[in-house]
């Protein structure tokens, strides 16, 4: 069972990361770049349990380790049979 | 009185605090390992400047999930005394020991000079004894951007807990003094029981005159007379 976790920086919470990418890709001619988030995708393979179990897992992993949540919000996915 | 230094795997900066506080100020000092559950018989406890864990996931998060940054904050729920320095001010705010958090500098640059910093609050156990109102202490991060909400910041402020603010040589604090971005050019603040403190600027690396500052000893010297 794997849970997928796609954590970006919060809304007004400056990403210098982003920024820069932004920067070099409209250097390189992609002048309609509005905006870049650089953020994270993190890959937990846990044992088989009921998915409504997993998201619970899921959410404190987040709190408690994966997820600063002053500056940055998630989204998790939970992917059966893996 | 007597120090702990903390060790993770990562710091850098562990020995050259522990230096300091053992042959510049002939203080009682021990290193403590990042495995460890107790602090005993230990009055402050450091946690130094590096790059605990790599920085993996966000700098300090690892680190304030260890044994002993869980039985640091245990020690200083009871009231014991703790400094963190660079990557030890972020391992506090991961540990919710302090608030806010150090996000990556504005300009995406690592800064690595001597910046000059005013003291905003002399009344807490680390700066009783600071002596000028403008210090000069280096600073050396990737991370020392310093953030938090509004409401956060509105209650720093009413509990006098912004203790360091970058500014230039005359003690101003402009935008143009600022290194990294940081709310209010904040560069340390302490908890509201007073006891501790988190700040970017390492005063270990201005604690000797070879090294071009001697504003660093405040600091520890005013923890010395404190305890």
């Amino acid at each position: 069972m794997l849970i997928k976790f796609f954590i970006r920086p919060r809304k007004g919470v400056l990403d210098p990361q982003g920024r820069a990418v932004a920067e070099s890709l409209r250097s390189l001619g992609f002048d309609n770049v509005k905006d870049v988030k650089v953020g994270k995708y993190i890959e937990v393979y846990i044992t088989d349990i009921p998915k409504e179990e997993a998201e619970k897992h899921a959410h404190l992993m987040a709190k408690k380790v994966l997820v600063n949540e002053l500056i940055e919000e998630y989204e998790i996915q939970i992917v059966e049979n893996t | 009185m007597k120090f702990a230094v903390a060790v993770y795997p990562g710091s850098n900066c562990d020995y050259d605090t522990f230096y300091v506080i053992k042959d510049v100020l002939n203080k009682d000092v021990r290193f403590i390992d990042y495995r460890e559950t107790k602090i005993d018989n230990v009055d402050c406890v450091i946690l130094p400047g590096g790059f605990s864990f790599g920085d993996y996931l966000r700098p300090g998060t690892l680190a304030a999930h260890t044994p002993l940054t869980q039985a640091v904050v245990d020690f200083a729920e009871k009231g014991g005394v703790v400094i963190g320095i660079c990557n030890g001010f972020q391992i506090l705010t991961e540990a919710h020991l302090l608030p806010g958090a150090l996000l990556p500098n504005v300009h995406g640059k690592f800064v690595c000079k001597h910046q000059y910093l005013k003291v905003e609050n002399t009344d807490t156990i680390f700066t009783k004894k600071v002596k000028k109102r403008v210090l000069k202490i280096p600073i050396a991060h990737h991370d020392g951007n310093y953030f938090c909400d509004e409401d956060t910041l509105k209650t720093l402020k009413e509990n006098n807990q912004i203790v360091l603010r970058y500014c230039d040589k005359d003690g101003n604090v402009t935008k143009d003094a600022n290194p990294n971005g940081s709310v209010e050019n904040i560069a340390g603040i302490v908890n509201k029981k007073g006891n501790v403190f988190g700040l970017m600027p390492h005063p270990e690396r201005a604690s000797e005159n070879v090294l071009g500052s001697l504003d660093g000893l405040f600091i520890l010297e005013s923890v010395i007379e404190s305890l």
